[in-house]
Formats: C-alpha cells, sequence, structure tokens
C-alpha cells in the first residue's frame, strides 16, 4: 500500500513538471515572442530588447525554465494579464473555485444517476428499458455539450422561463451561488455526457463482476438473486468506477470549458476563452497549467481512493 | 500515470487476424487488383480477403453500421456536389449583404433562410460542411499516422526509450484537450491547415497508446522472431508486420477519431477559434446563430447543430460496428 502510494505520487509529480514544461515551451512559441505580444507590432527592437532584458527573456533556455519553475513553486507567479492589468494568478483564483463547484456538483449529480442507471441496465438486460437507455447513452455521447446546453437555454430558459439563462453575476465572489436555480441547466448540460460514459461503463463492469468466480460460488451457496446482485456483484463493480471518475476528469474538465461559455459562467473555462479571444497568452497558459494540475490532483486522490476501497490493494504489498 | 487496475486492457493484445498471418494495410477499401500483385504468398492474400470480408460482412448485417455509411456519404455529396448544383454566393459578403435580406426566414428563394450577412443558409451548410469534413477527416489521419508511428516505435523499442515516450504521452493525456487546442490555436492563430495540425497534436495519443500495447505483445510472436532471426531490419519488422496487424485497430480508432476531430473543429468553431472568415465551419454557425436566440431566428441554430449530431453519430456507428466486426477492444474515453 505504501509502496504504491509513493510510486503514484511520483507518477503525478513527473507528470506536474512535464506539464511546466509543456506550458514553458508554447509560452517560447508565440511568434515574435511575448516582447512584441505586450508591445504590439509597432514595437522597436530597443523597446523589444528593453522588455526582454526586464523581464529576463534574453537570458539562456535552461536559466529561463529554471526561473518558471522557481516563480510557480516559490510564489504562485504564472506571469502577468496585460489585458486585465493584474496577475493571472490574482485572476484564476477569483475563478477557480467557481470551475471546481461546477465540476464537484456535476460529477456527483452523473455519479447518483449512472449507478443506479447501469445496475438497471444489467438486471433488465435485453429487455426495453436495457436498449432504451443504451440507445440514450448513444444519443447523449454524440451530443456535444454546446448544442445541448444551448438547446436548454432555448427551451428551458427563452421558451419556459424556468431557469435564469446565465448565474448572475455580481462584485462579491460568492454571489454566483446565491441562485440555485442557475446551476440547474449548466450542472445538466455538464453530467449529461458523464452520465452516459458512466451508465455504459457501470453496466459492462457489473456484467464482468456477474461471470466472477464468488459470484458463482455465493450462487452455488444458494444466496438470493437480489443477494448476489447487491451483495457481492455491485460491492465489487463499483469500484472500477472511482478509477473511471478520475481518468474521466480531463474530458470533464474540458466539458466544463464548454459550459461555462454556453452559460456565461464567470469559471476557469470562460477565462480561458475570453482571453484566447483577447490574445492574452500568458492567462490562456496560466489556465491551462491550473487546470491540468487540479486535474492530476484529483485522479491521484481517486486512485488512493481505489487502493483504500480494494482489498487486494490495500492489503497486498503491491 | 500508469493505468490502474481494472483498466488493463487498455493495453491488452487487441486485434490479430484470424488467421494469425501478416496482412497487409488497407482501409475501408476493399482490395484493389494493384494492391494484390505485390503480395508475397497466398497466405497473405487469403488473411487479407478474409479481413476486407469481415468488413464488408459488417456493413452487410448491421443495419447502424449501414445507416452510417449513408449518412457521411450523404453529407460528403451534400458539401462537396451540392455547392454545383445549388449554387450560392458563400464568400462575397458585400453582395450577400446588397441582394438578400438579412436574418430572413425560410422562404422559396432561401429555402432554409439566411444568417446576420444575408447568406443563403442552406449553401453556408454545404460550405462550411467543407471545411469540416476536410479537418475531420485530415486531423484524424494525421493524428493516426503520427500516433501509430510513435507508438509502434516505442513498443518495439521497449525498455528506457518506451519507459520515456509513454511518459510524455501521459503528460499530454492529462491536459484537459479543449485547453490545450485553445492555448495552440491563440498562440498560433487559426488557418485550415493549422487547425488540422493542431487538432491531430492532441489526438495522436491514444493511438500511440493503443498500437504500444498491441507492439508489445506482438514482437514476440513467433512470425516476428522468425524474421528477427532471417535478418529483418527493425524499420521492415515494424512496418511490414507489426503495423499491419494491428490494422483493426488502427481502423476503428481513425473512425472514432474522425467524429472527434469534427466535434473538436465544432466545439473551437463555437468558441470562437475556429475557421476564419471568409471561412466558416459548422460550430462557427452555430455559435454565430445563437447569436440571434432571443429573437427566435430558429433556422440560424437547428440546421448547423443537426448537422454536427449527424455527422458524429453516424461515424461512431460506422466504428462500433466495425469494432464489434474486427473483434477489436478500444476503450473509448
Amino acid at each position: 500500500m505504501i509502496g504504491f502510494l509513493i510510486r503514484r505520487v511520483v507518477q503525478a509529480i513527473i507528470v506536474i513538471v512535464g506539464v511546466i514544461l509543456i506550458t514553458f515551451l508554447l509560452s517560447k512559441l508565440i511568434p515574435g515572442g511575448e516582447a512584441r505580444l505586450v508591445l504590439g507590432p509597432r514595437a522597436t527592437p530597443v523597446s523589444i530588447a528593453e522588455f526582454n532584458k526586464v523581464n529576463g527573456l534574453d537570458r539562456g533556455f535552461f536559466d529561463q525554465f529554471w526561473n518558471y519553475i522557481k516563480g510557480i513553486v516559490s510564489h504562485f507567479n504564472l506571469g502577468y494579464s496585460f489585458k486585465y492589468n493584474e496577475g493571472v494568478t490574482q485572476l484564476i483564483f477569483q475563478k477557480l473555485p467557481k470551475t471546481l463547484a461546477l465540476v464537484g456538483i456535476s460529477t456527483l449529480v452523473a455519479l447518483v444517476i449512472a449507478i443506479p442507471l447501469g445496475i438497471l441496465q444489467v438486471v433488465r438486460r435485453n429487455h426495453f428499458v436495457d436498449y432504451a437507455t443504451t440507445g440514450l447513452s448513444f444519443f447523449f455521447y454524440a451530443m456535444p455539450s454546446f448544442l445541448l446546453g444551448t438547446l436548454l437555454i432555448l427551451w428551458f430558459s427563452l421558451d419556459l422561463k424556468w431557469f435564469p439563462v446565465s448565474p448572475p453575476i455580481g462584485s462579491g465572489g460568492w454571489t454566483i451561488f446565491t441562485d440555485p436555480r442557475a446551476f440547474v441547466l449548466p450542472v445538466i448540460t455538464l453530467a449529461a455526457i458523464t452520465i452516459a460514459a458512466f451508465s455504459r461503463y457501470m453496466r459492462s463492469s457489473m456484467m464482468d463482476a456477474m461471470t466472477e468466480d464468488y459470484v458463482r460460488t455465493a450462487r452455488a451457496k444458494g444466496a438470493s438473486k437480489n443477494r448476489v446482485l447487491y451483495g457481492h456483484a455491485l460491492r465489487n463493480a463499483l469500484i472500477p468506477i472511482i478509477t473511471l471518475v478520475g481518468l474521466s476528469l480531463p474530458a470533464i474538465v474540458s466539458g466544463a470549458l464548454i459550459t461555462e461559455t454556453v452559460f456565461n459562467y464567470p469559471g476557469m473555462g470562460l477565462l480561458t476563452v475570453n482571453s484566447a479571444l483577447n490574445d492574452d497568452v500568458n492567462v490562456v497558459l496560466g489556465t491551462t497549467l491550473v487546470v491540468t494540475i487540479a486535474t492530476v490532483l484529483g485522479s491521484l486522490i481517486a486512485d488512493i481512493l481505489y487502493a483504500l476501497a480494494d482489498p487486494r490493494i490495500r492489503l497486498g504489498g503491491g | 500515470m500508469s493505468e490502474p487496475e481494472g483498466f488493463e486492457h487498455f493495453d491488452d493484445p487487441v486485434y490479430t487476424t484470424d488467421t494469425g498471418t501478416t496482412a497487409l494495410p488497407l482501409g475501408f477499401e476493399a482490395v484493389s487488383p494493384d494492391e494484390m500483385t505485390g503480395l508475397p504468398t497466398g497466405g497473405e492474400a487469403r488473411a487479407q480477403g478474409s479481413m476486407a470480408r469481415q468488413i464488408l460482412r459488417v456493413f452487410v448485417e448491421n443495419k447502424l453500421a449501414v445507416a452510417g455509411v449513408i449518412i457521411v456519404v450523404f453529407f460528403v455529396l451534400f458539401c462537396f456536389v451540392g455547392p454545383h448544383i445549388y449554387v450560392t454566393n458563400q464568400t462575397n459578403g458585400q453582395a450577400a449583404l446588397q441582394f438578400s435580406t438579412q436574418n430572413s426566414p425560410p422562404s422559396s428563394a432561401h429555402p432554409l433562410g439566411t444568417d446576420d450577412n444575408g447568406f443563403d443558409i442552406l449553401g453556408r451548410l454545404m460550405f462550411a460542411g467543407q471545411a469540416s469534413l476536410i479537418v475531420g477527416f485530415a486531423s484524424a489521419l494525421v493524428a493516426t499516422v503520427v500516433g501509430v508511428i510513435y507508438g509502434a516505435t516505442a513498443g518495439f523499442f521497449g525498455g528506457g526509450a518506451d519507459a520515456f515516450m509513454m511518459r510524455v504521452v501521459d503528460v499530454g493525456l492529462s491536459i484537459p484537450v479543449l485547453f490545450l487546442l485553445i492555448a495552440l490555436v491563440t498562440i498560433f492563430h487559426a488557418s485550415e491547415v493549422l487547425l488540422i495540425l493542431v487538432i491531430a497534436f492532441v489526438s495522436w495519443l491514444i493511438p500511440a497508446r493503443l498500437i504500444r500495447g498491441e507492439t508489445l505483445t506482438l514482437r514476440v510472436r513467433e512470425y516476428v522472431q522468425a524474421v528477427k532471426v532471417m535478418g529483418g531490419s527493425r524499420t521492415r519488422i515494424v512496418g511490414r508486420h507489426i503495423v499491419p496487424n494491428a490494422v483493426g485497430t488502427i481502423v476503428v480508432f481513425a473512425t472514432f477519431q474522425v467524429a472527434d476531430s469534427i466535434l473538436l473543429l465544432a466545439a473551437l468553431g463555437f468558441i470562437g477559434l475556429g475557421i476564419p472568415p471568409p471561412g466558416t465551419d459548422w460550430g462557427t454557425m452555430l455559435s454565430n446563430g445563437v447569436n440571434y436566440a432571443l429573437q427566435g431566428f430558429w433556422w440560424e441554430i437547428y440546421p448547423a447543430g443537426a448537422c454536427i449530431v449527424l455527422v458524429v453519430i453516424a461515424f461512431n456507428f460506422i466504428g462500433d460496428s466495425l469494432r464489434d466486426a474486427l473483434e477489436v477492444r478500444l476503450q473509448r474515453r
């Protein structure tokens, strides 16, 4: 167990360093360099040289990379947004909790719906319910979240007026949480695709568990159908779902970006999109880095939970 | 991240031809005669024939696959032949504003109405569809080729090189795709060719991982060992024996990837980072139409949305049927 944890943490650190390297390399690939981006296309060579000197951009590659890492590790320095006239880190920390709330609530909702749905499909397999839910999950799988979100707004916000089009925006960081109704449509949008994927996985995970030896043993000793299903198969089928959530995090976060754009929800995704449209590369790279680190940590937590839930790992040396 | 337990099948042996002999790479097309002449022995020809037959059987037996192919063929004709039959102006903004009304509802002159620039929407769906389909196909092709070469190389060499190359893939896969995509587009600015490359750049990681797993299991097979003993070069082993045997996985992946690439482009278009004007794509059209949601200009929203969903579902149908037919255990994300 300890060995597993150490290996897993080391892996996470390697991935995070790799991602930092990638965002660093990307910032070096800006055509004309960062100076041209900040000072504009008419900047003179002298002012560019001056900018590079002040910001340490005239030093060697490894020197710059070391400074970049040092800045991130010691005081979360992700550069400066020249459009918002604010540090990227400050911008991000205003937005991050909102995205975490959206992602967290949606994932929970998705699990609460998908797990019973997957079980239902197994219990009623090859019956109408199974085919209908399979067809539906197929549909939601192919349904792009930007289209689903748009349709939900058209039908439930504009036509029926059940929910607000976008969440309330106020000066305080927490205004957004004052209207729970504003969360309904974004959460549905983000959860829909995850529900489709999770329930498919739950179905096959449950099917796999049903063919295991311990299920046959339980049947042979005369356990009731429900006991086999919920006492033996379900408990084992649930464990891989933890891993699935961890592995799905990058996709869910990508979905959150779209959802935030559709609903004008002021999180990391909307910040990224607005900055991209404004050519504010520092912010885009900063959000990419922070979101990825959050995702890696999320997967790490999922793997640790998995290890705790699975006695083969918890008790074994693995 | 390594694959945690329960996900071992990510790297499992996925597909071999049923005779276990080598087959030449092939796509959807059946074997053409001039391809056949290049075959060294009858044994390989049989293996390939059975593969082509397998693929053919899918489309005969599986109604969803047939539906998928029909939809794809329809859209290819619609987008590339359609503009020659239903001729509309899609590039001259001035003329569009001059000769037709903006945001007009469907009428006999404009079956699907016009958009805010006065462009005819039916014609624009064809025009935008060209970009969406070209970018979808091309980036899926590039991603698959790059991923296959990378994965086969890593799997074949094994050891330290493999470990390093796979850590690179892990890092890439841990970045949420859309964030990476937006960062790349922001830095390099979108053109059609660049969008193809950028979408391929975020998509080659999955095939790399799949093919690497496949290679690991294939390289210990007897026939690969035999080629090695006979002095076959590494390039030859990978190119002629390992990659062709992974062709089932490759074909299935590429099919799904076309759908994913079209979706990624649509998402970029929706955000406002798609094909730049005067060009357009379905996602950009949709995003443009959403601006008029309040006014109820439904003809600017539903047709573009329907095109995206239909094409994506069609490729998913084809991919699913191929996967079942070729017995490929490909874990979708």
